[in-house]
């Protein structure tokens, strides 16, 4: 299995999440007849409150755009102007969105930094007059609050929030290499302090209700309703609504404060940050650690802080002119299309292209509770899908049981899960050692140990008690399907599934169509998937699939380096400064290098030569020694219980001179190193889609990305050959063809790109 | 015969081949607020009083007791089948098995369902059911840490096994751990639920809090008239005889609308003034087959006819529990609301009494929550427990089904009427309704 973990900027992708909403809410409230013509924004009266409701049209999600900006503009104006009303409450319509964030195709659109600028500052005039309101208004917060979002309720007078797993706050900003520029940089670190401003603007953090309420991002918390005389949705942003106007009563009328009662830390805190010499300490510090892990990879998290710090330093004045400045300058960079792209890449890789399967999985059979068997079984049981996991031994068994039981428990020490609830989703696994209750299973995935005889052997046995309509998936990381299929009576229900470890952290799906495997079965197994939560690949049979067969001739050249008498450290840091979440030694010792050994073998038997350049006696000679890597204790690297600075394993040093070739000087200096690494990857993944192992090349990038750890600043191996440009690449390459050989070949998509520099990937 | 229910010609609710089941009389010590004058006794002190109570009202002779059930919820750790304790200290026969049950709100009706069920199937002729609380005193226990090392220490067998125990000893492990007032699987405390349920039914404060005044005026009323006649007196060991509850504060629209919301701040709906209180009491009913009460001389005061268990969401339908049983229990008699003369609900928050109002009330709920094409309609509020309930009355939690019962039997016989429809919601999202028969005169 390609191991990979996932840490750093990599681990954050999560805060995109595909918003789901359940349909739109009717509700009868009175409207001016006048004001029946906006799209977007909408309000009504209710006493001396304004209520605004939010609404785009035709869409799942609230979105800032010019449209929305410009409504909003009218609507408080209108509200301004009146006599009769005194306070306002603004609310959406949609439940489980309040404003998912700034329209990311507005930015794209824009040619230059100034038009952005604009952008940021036409809103930046617009929050500070509803800060500056006279007349209170209320952010009724129901679902998502992100980015744009966010800024407009902060600027607001008052805010509200549901208290849902839904509502979440957050600057996801800085994950699109952008910055929250609509004020958020000037108005966070006022409201929730400084170290936590950054904090929510340089990860991008979700945060849920409940903690934005300690925080200080809300005020007031409303407790979701259950069934009444209405749909509960319905009611509970009804009940939002009616509260949140006695909040704007109580603020017009003076009777509520808008001001919050702060903790003694915060006070401390608050004290501590007036103190020049605390604040430059903290930026210093702050810009220490962005510094550390972005490897001055990512322009964004950097220019946040200064951000900050001018606003602060200099003033609101010149704070909200550099933010306005930076936000433009950020959207325009490589890093920033890079990481929209991948956003937009992952939007896409989160739906069914098969549609609706013809019946859903309710029961689900797992086979192996290794660590693979049972990290499926983890996302799976969490899901409310009710999971058989069958294995050989009771020890195995018991292993996989734990890890499951484990993981959930962890989500209960981190508070996302209750014991209760942890309870009840462990229910829903049932842990045995035979074929019971296979009769009712509506897929099976097997996750046994990767032998084609073995694999063949389960299918037999699994087809004989299955019923029908049953899909068959196999997860392997480098064994064809159809290979696996071949003994199947039913080759059409039968496809391959490759998860990456440890599952329940890893974004990634990759799933595995045969010329044989029906659309239906596809559908299927795309459905499991999403449900899984994981962002999924749909590629072709082959070798290697797609995100094995891309990684096969990088690890080549990993033990050319090494020969060549890199060390493993040197190599790492080689690797992670070129925006790798791992380094590329360290990677070898986390997948295991007997199963690295294995992948190079049949993938070198069925590429031939354009798999070669390091010599793979090495991984046998480490295989032999019981260098396994991370699982035996011992691979590149020592690993020890509690001991935190891995060092390097001496014993390596006799294998690496027995193996040792003279480095070629021309090819050999750091960069080079890293782009050996890099090109053959690139070069592989668009020999892929060349051959239509890849559907297209956003699910490459995606693949890249979330499977493998490809540098996320560069967007992914198309992303990346679209931004640094085809020639410059084949030009790299044919260097390297010209000291290693057929390996470093570009492939003839590859080269066309280069000859015609209109063509690209992303048009 | 009361006029109006010689011109109802009901059926009775007899049953072929099932033995009619009644009830003899119940009483129950005054309920009062934790604290008070129970605030040093033990619960089986007042269970206990019940029964001596029951004993002295009914003058059964001890010996034909076959069996006792009793109900409560927080349990003392020493007295865990209180049942057995307070019978033995009652001087019933030591020959007579008890044993207590736990069904949170509903534990009464689930020890007077016990017996009929021990009476219908001809297990038992007599059986004696109740139910005790005790708010004043719980049980607060030492952390699991605690107890873990004291239980080790217990093992230990030399010094230094014992030391290298308590080298283990961290000052937190002192840190005590309180029953949780919480449902368990949801961490919602009761009060936080029925607000929600109440805003979930667009329920005002208003109304609730002229429901709760509602209650505490009917109870004032039925006090003051000597209504309350399941109500025995208790000789508080060195206090004062107890000879009345103490939770009835008729106060005024007015003065409750200052109240702070209680669980859901700063703008919830349930105070406290519009919830039901903590109490101390305890309560106990003599039920026996028809035929052995009437050999035995007694003119039983009801009939206990069909109930009926149900559960739902413990998290949003919480306290739903009388909207579900009521249409089954009706269904599974053979009645319908009209027939019902006294209406018995239990009353643990204003909102909660209300939302189930607003629930049987709506189409939409019984189609969309309870599989029902129509609504079950409501209770007319001036069959709804004209006595108060258990916002005035008080509500020991696992005493108070038998006081339900006894106050249904005892409206009929005063008010006249045949049948009566006692319902309670309880923790766990549980609930409980049953059919009781007035006894012909």
């Amino acid at each position: 299995m390609v191991a990979c973990r996932a840490i750093g900027i990599l681990g954050r992708f999560s805060a995109f999440r595909i918003l789901r909403s359940r349909g739109y809410i009717c509700r009868n409230f009175t409207e001016s007849s006048a004001l029946l013509t906006r799209t977007h924004i909408n309000y009504g009266v209710k006493g001396d409150v304004a209520v605004i409701r939010i609404n785009s049209p035709n869409s799942k999600v609230n979105t800032l755009n010019k449209e929305l900006h410009s409504e909003f503009i009218e609507v408080m104006n209108e509200i301004w102007a009146s006599d009769q009303i005194r306070s306002a409450v603004l609310i959406s319509s949609k439940p489980g969105c309040f404003i998912a964030g700034a329209d990311i195709n507005m930015l794209a659109a824009c040619k230059t930094p100034q038009e952005v600028t604009q952008i940021s500052q036409e809103a930046q005039r617009t929050f500070e007059k509803l800060e500056k309101s006279t007349k209170p208004v209320v952010a009724a917060i129901s679902g998502s609050c992100l980015g744009g979002g966010l800024e407009l309720a902060v600027s607001c007078q008052y805010r509200i929030a549901t208290k849902d797993r839904k509502t979440v706050l957050g600057t996801p900003e800085v994950l699109l290499g952008i910055l929250p520029g609509a004020g958020g940089t000037q108005r966070l670190p006022k409201m929730v302090g400084v170290p936590a401003a950054f904090d929510m603007m340089l990860t991008g953090r979700n945060i849920r209700a409940d903690r934005a309420k300690k925080m200080g991002l809300v005020d007031q918390l409303v407790e979701p309703l259950g069934p009444g005389l209405k749909p509960p949705e319905e009611r509970t942003i009804e009940y939002l609504e009616e509260v949140a106007i006695t909040f704007a009563k109580g603020l017009a009328d003076k009777k509520i404060s808008p001001k919050r009662d702060k903790g003694l830390v915060e006070k401390l805190t608050a004290y501590a940050m007036t103190i020049p010499f605390v604040r430059q300490q903290v930026y210093k510090k702050v810009e220490e650690k962005v510094r550390k892990q972005t490897k001055g990879l990512y322009p964004a998290p950097l220019k946040i802080i200064d951000v900050v710090k001018t606003g602060i330093e200099q003033g609101s004045d010149a704070g909200y002119l550099s933010e306005s400045q930076k936000f433009g300058e950020l959207a325009m960079t490589k890093e920033s299309k890079a990481l929209m792209g991948l956003y937009h890449g992952q939007v896409l890789c989160k739906k069914n292209k098969f549609g609706a399967p013809q019946k859903d999985v309710k029961h689900l059979a797992i086979l192996g509770a290794g660590l693979m068997g049972a990290g499926i079984a983890q996302v799976s049981v969490d899901k409310g899908l009710k999971t058989l996991l069958k294995d050989a031994t009771l020890t195995g068994l018991g292993r996989g049981q734990q890890q499951v039981f484990k993981g959930l428990n962890d989500k209960v020490k981190k508070k996302a899960l209750t014991s209760f609830e942890r309870d009840s989703i462990f229910s829903n696994l049932t842990g045995q050692l035979d074929y019971q209750g296979f009769e009712k299973a509506d897929m099976v995935i097997e996750a046994v140990f990767e032998d084609l005889s073995l694999k063949h052997r389960v299918l037999k046995e699994v087809e004989a008690v299955i019923p029908d309509h049953c899909v068959f998936a196999s997860n392997t990381s480098a064994l064809p399907i159809s290979e696996i299929a071949a003994v199947s009576k039913r080759p059409e229900k039968v496809i391959g599934m490759h998860y990456f470890s440890p599952v329940d952290k890893m974004q990634l799906l990759e799933i595995i169509t045969t010329e044989k495997t029906s659309k239906d079965t596809s559908a299927s197994a795309v459905a499991v998937g999403l449900k899984q939560g994981k962002v999924i690949i749909v590629v072709k049979d082959g070798p290697g699939f797609y995100t094995t067969r891309c990684l096969a001739p990088m690890m080549s050249e990993v033990i050319r380096i090494l020969q060549e008498g890199v060390d493993p450290k040197k190599l790492d840091s080689l690797t992670t400064s070129f925006g790798f979440p791992v380094g590329a030694a360290t990677l070898v010792d986390e997948v295991g290098v007997d199963v690295a050994k294995h992948v190079a073998e049949d993938l070198g038997k069925a590429f031939g030569e354009r798999f070669g350049g390091g010599n793979p006696e090495l991984l046998t000679q480490m295989v032999s020694k019981g260098f396994l890597g991370r699982k035996s204790g011992k691979g590149f690297y020592i690993y020890q219980e509690g001991v935190k600075n891995k060092n390097l394993n001496s014993d390596m040093d006799s294998i690496l001179a027995s193996l040792k070739i003279p480095p070629k000087s021309e090819v050999s200096s750091d960069e080079d190193i890293q782009f050996r690494l890099v090109t053959s990857f690139v070069n592989e993944a668009v020999m892929c889609l060349q051959e239509g192992i890849l559907a297209t090349p956003a699910e490459g990038d995606i693949g890249a990305v979330f499977g493998l750890g490809f540098p996320p600043c560069l967007g992914g191996p198309f992303c990346f050959v679209d931004l640094y440009g085809a020639q410059k690449l084949v030009d790299r390459l044919k260097k390297y063809e010209a000291a290693y050989g057929k390996q470093f070949t570009p492939c003839q998509l590859l080269a066309d790109h280069a000859n015609s520099p209109n063509k690209k990937f992303y048009q | 015969w009361h006029h109006s229910v010689q011109t109802k010609t009901k059926k009775t609710l007899a049953k072929p081949n099932i033995r009619n089941i009644v009830v003899v009389d119940g009483v129950r010590t005054p309920f009062l607020l934790s604290g008070t004058s129970y605030k040093d006794l033990m619960p089986h002190d007042v269970a206990r009083a019940a029964l001596t109570g029951l004993l002295h009202r009914t003058s059964v002779p001890k010996e034909v007791v076959d069996y006792i059930i009793f109900g409560t919820v927080i349990q003392e750790v020493k007295t865990s089948n209180v049942a057995r304790e307070a019978a033995l200290g009652a001087g019933f026969s030591d020959k007579t098995p008890a044993h207590t049950v736990t069904m949170a709100c509903i534990s009464a009706n689930q020890a007077m369902t016990t017996g009929v069920g021990l009476i219908a199937s001809g297990q038992c002729d007599v059986v004696v059911a109740g139910g005790v609380e005790l708010m004043s005193d719980i049980p607060i226990r030492h952390s699991r840490k605690m107890r873990k090392l004291m239980l080790d220490l217990n093992k230990a067998k030399s010094v230094g096994q014992r030391l290298s125990v308590i080298s283990k000893f961290r000052l937190n492990f002192l840190a005590p751990e309180l029953p949780a007032v919480a449902e368990f699987s949801t961490s919602e405390t009761m009060g936080h639920s029925a607000d929600r349920l109440a805003a979930a039914f667009a329920v005002s404060r208003l109304e609730q809090d002229e429901y709760a005044l509602r209650s505490h005026s009917l109870a004032k009323k039925a006090q003051d008239e000597g209504l309350l006649s399941d109500v025995v007196p208790f000789k508080v060991p060195g206090k004062d005889t107890v000879t009345k509850d103490n939770g009835i504060r008729p106060s005024s629209l007015e003065q409750m609308a200052k109240l702070k919301p209680a669980f859901i701040r700063p703008y919830g709906t349930v105070t406290a003034a519009n919830s039901s209180f903590l109490t101390d009491g305890a309560s106990a009913m003599l039920i026996m087959a028809e035929e052995k009460a009437l050999a035995m001389g007694y003119k039983p005061k009801a009939y206990l006819r069909d109930f009926m268990y149900v559960s739902q969401d413990p998290k949003d339908q919480l306290l739903l529990g009388p909207t579900y049983a009521t249409p089954k229990v009706l269904e599974k008699a053979g009645l319908t609301m009209n027939d019902i003369d006294a209406f018995e609900f239990h009353e643990a928050f204003s909102g909660q009494i209300l939302a189930n109002f607003k629930a049987m009330d709506s189409d939409w709920f019984a189609q969309n929550y309870m599989g029902r094409k129509t609504k079950i309609g409501l209770p007319p509020l001036e069959k709804f427990n004209n006595w108060g309930g258990s916002l005035s009355l008080g509500h020991p939690f696992g005493a108070t089904g038998c006081r339900l019962v006894m106050a249904a039997a005892n409206r009929l016989r005063k008010e006249g009427g045949q049948y009566g429809l006692v319902a309670a919601c309880a923790a766990g999202g549980q609930g409980h309704a049953m059919i009781v028969e007035a006894y012909p005169k």
